[in-house]
C-alpha cells in the first residue's frame, strides 16, 4: 500500500447526526392510497422508487417503515430480482438486479401476487415443447413402455 | 440487405425467457423515466421493434460523453440495448481504423438509408471557418455531419457541446464551434444535453426510438421532456431547506454538514434541466448536490460562460447579499422567477453569440507581452 495509509484520520462527531428529509412519509400515503384501491376495486400500483428524490437514507427509512411479510422469492432471469413482502400483505418490494448484482430497478408493487412471478404463456408453450422432448427421447431408454410390462 | 430480427426474436434466441423478456421491459420503463405500468406497452412495441442502424459521429469532444455512455452498461441490462442496436460506426469503440472505418461508415449509410440513427457527440467548426481545425480521415466536420445527415431518420446531439456548443465554443471560441441544431434544419434532432450526460439518459433516448420509432416529446432546447422537464432545483432532496431560508453558506460550515441547500455556494438547481436528482450516477449511487456540491449547471446553454461556478446564481442577474437573502425566503416563486431570468440571459447570449477566428485571436496574443 502506499504511504496514504500511514495518514491518520479523525472523523468527529459533532452530535448533528443523519438529517431527516422527510420523503418516506408521503411515499407511505401514496401506498396506502394504491392498497385502498386494491382492496376496493383489485386494481394493482406500481410505484417506482428511482423516480423519487430521495436524500440519503430515504429510501433505507422506507424500506425499514414497510417491514418483512411472510413471503420471499428469487426469480433469476437477467441476473436475480429479489421479491418480498412487506409487514403490510398486498404491498410488495421488487428488486430488480442485473447479473453483476447492481440495481436497476426498485419497485413497490401493490398487488396480490407480482407479475414477474406469473409463469408467462410464451414459456409454457416452450415448456410443454421441451416437456413433449424430454419424454420422445427419455421413454425408450429409461423407462419401460406400457407394452413391454 | 437482410431483414434485422426483433429485439425479442434476438432474446429469445439468446434463451432469455418471456418472463426475462419482461423484466427487461420493466427496468426500460425505468430507464425511459416512464411509468412502470407502462411495461406491457413497452413489451408490445419491442415485439414489434426491428434492430436500428446507428451512426456514431464525434467531433470536438473529449470522449467524455462515450466514457459515460460505457460506464453505464458494461455489461448490465442496458448493454442488451446496444447489442440489439446495430452501432455501425463508432470512432473509439469500433475495432476497425483508416480507410475500412471510414468504409463501414459509407456502407451503413448507404445500406441504411433514411432509416439510421446519427448519434453526434461533439461540437464542429461553423461552415465558414477554417475545417483544418477537426477533421477526421481529411474530411472536415461539417462535410461528415452534413453526408450523416442527409441519409438519417433522425440526429441525436450527445452532450452539452454537440447540443449548445459547450467548452469548443466557450469565449473565445477560438474555432468558431456551433451546435449541431446550428446546422441541421431538415431532420428532427434531439438534444441530449450535459457533460457529461447521463448515461441512462443516453440509452433511455435510444430506447425511446427502439420502442416508439419517434422522436420523444421536446422542450424548447429541443431536449427529451421526460428526462428535461423539471429543474434541479424542484426535484432536489435540499429543496425543503431553500423554501426555509436555510444555506451552506461555506462548504464546511454547519449548515454544509447538516445538508442544507447550496444556492449561496453557487448551486444552478434552479436554473438547470437535468434528471440527476432522481436518477443520480454510478448506478443510482448519489449525485453532486448528494455529496455537497453545487449543480454547475452543465445540461444548460453557455454553461461555461455563465459566471463563475460559485457565484450565486442570482449575483451577476439582480443584485447581492440582502437580495439573495430576500429570494431564498421567497421560496418557489423566486426560484422560478430566477430560471426564467437565467434562461432568458442565456437564450439572448446564444443569440448574439460570434465566433471568433484565429487571426483576430493572434492578433490580441500579438499584443501581449
Amino acid at each position: 500500500m502506499s504511504g496514504l495509509s500511514k495518514i491518520g484520520v479523525i472523523v468527529e462527531d459533532d452530535g448533528i447526526g443523519p438529517a431527516e428529509w422527510g420523503n418516506a412519509l408521503p411515499i407511505l400515503h401514496q401506498v396506502r392510497h394504491a392498497l385502498r384501491k386494491l382492496r376496493e376495486t383489485g386494481e394493482p400500483t406500481l410505484i417506482d422508487l428511482r423516480a423519487m428524490p430521495f436524500g440519503p437514507g430515504d429510501e433505507e427509512r422506507l424500506v425499514g417503515l414497510l417491514g418483512r411479510g411472510e413471503v420471499e422469492a428469487r426469480v433469476e432471469a437477467l441476473g436475480p430480482t429479489r421479491i418480498w413482502e412487506t409487514a403490510y400483505p398486498g404491498v410488495w418490494l421488487v428488486d430488480h438486479r442485473n447479473a453483476q448484482d447492481e440495481r436497476r430497478a426498485l419497485h413497490i408493487e401493490v398487488s396480490t401476487i407480482p407479475a414477474i412471478l406469473r409463469s408467462q404463456d410464451e414459456d409454457i408453450a416452450d415448456a410443454l415443447i421441451r416437456l413433449d422432448a424430454c419424454i420422445a427421447s427419455d421413454s425408450g431408454a429409461a423407462y419401460p413402455s406400457p407394452t413391454d410390462v | 440487405m437482410a431483414e434485422r430480427k426483433t429485439l425479442n426474436e434476438s432474446l429469445r434466441e439468446r434463451g432469455v425467457s418471456r418472463r426475462g423478456f419482461l423484466k427487461f421491459c420493466t427496468v426500460t420503463a425505468s430507464l425511459m423515466a416512464l411509468p412502470p405500468s407502462m411495461a406491457p406497452a413497452i413489451a408490445a412495441a419491442l415485439e414489434r421493434a426491428r434492430r436500428p442502424s446507428v451512426i456514431w459521429l464525434s467531433f470536438q469532444e473529449c470522449t467524455g460523453c462515450t466514457e459515460s455512455l460505457t460506464r453505464s452498461f458494461s455489461p448490465t441490462v442496458e448493454d442488451l440495448i446496444l447489442d440489439v442496436i446495430s452501432l455501425d460506426y463508432h470512432h473509439t469503440l469500433q475495432a476497425a481504423a483508416g480507410h475500412q472505418a471510414e468504409a463501414a461508415r459509407e456502407q451503413a449509410m448507404k445500406d441504411n438509408h433514411g432509416e439510421y440513427i446519427l448519434i453526434v457527440d461533439g461540437s464542429l467548426p461553423g461552415p465558414d471557418m477554417n475545417p483544418g481545425y477537426s477533421t477526421i480521415a481529411g474530411i472536415s466536420n461539417y462535410q461528415m455531419l452534413m453526408e450523416g445527415v442527409a441519409g438519417a431518420k433522425a440526429v441525436v446531439a450527445v452532450g452539452t457541446c454537440a447540443a449548445f456548443g459547450g467548452l469548443p465554443a466557450a469565449g473565445p471560441n477560438p474555432t468558431g464551434a456551433v451546435a449541431v441544431m446550428d446546422l441541421v434544419k431538415d431532420k428532427p434532432v434531439i438534444n441530449v444535453s450535459g457533460c457529461p450526460p447521463i448515461p441512462e439518459v443516453i440509452t433511455g433516448v435510444l430506447a425511446h426510438y427502439l420502442v416508439f420509432g419517434t422522436p420523444p416529446e421536446l422542450d424548447e432546447y429541443n431536449r427529451p421532456k421526460v428526462f428535461f422537464g423539471q429543474s434541479i432545483h424542484d426535484r432536489c432532496y435540499r429543496r425543503p431547506f431553500y423554501d426555509k431560508g436555510l444555506f451552506a453558506e461555506t462548504f464546511d460550515d454547519e449548515g454544509a454538514r447538516k445538508g442544507w441547500c447550496l444556492y449561496r455556494l453557487g448551486c444552478k438547481g434552479p436554473s438547470t434541466y437535468n434528471a440527476c436528482a432522481t436518477m443520480r450516477w454510478n448506478s443510482g449511487t448519489s449525485w453532486p448536490v448528494e455529496s455537497g456540491h453545487p449543480c454547475l449547471g452543465c445540461s444548460e446553454p453557455r454553461f461555461w460562460d455563465a459566471g463563475g461556478f460559485y457565484e450565486p446564481l442570482s449575483t451577476p442577474l439582480i443584485a447581492e447579499g440582502p437580495t439573495v437573502a430576500v429570494a431564498g425566503f421567497a421560496g418557489a416563486v423566486a426560484g422560478g422567477a430566477l430560471a426564467a431570468m437565467a434562461k432568458k440571459a442565456t437564450a439572448a447570449a446564444v443569440a448574439q453569440r460570434q465566433p471568433v477566428k484565429v487571426e483576430e485571436l493572434e492578433q490580441s496574443l500579438e499584443g501581449q507581452p
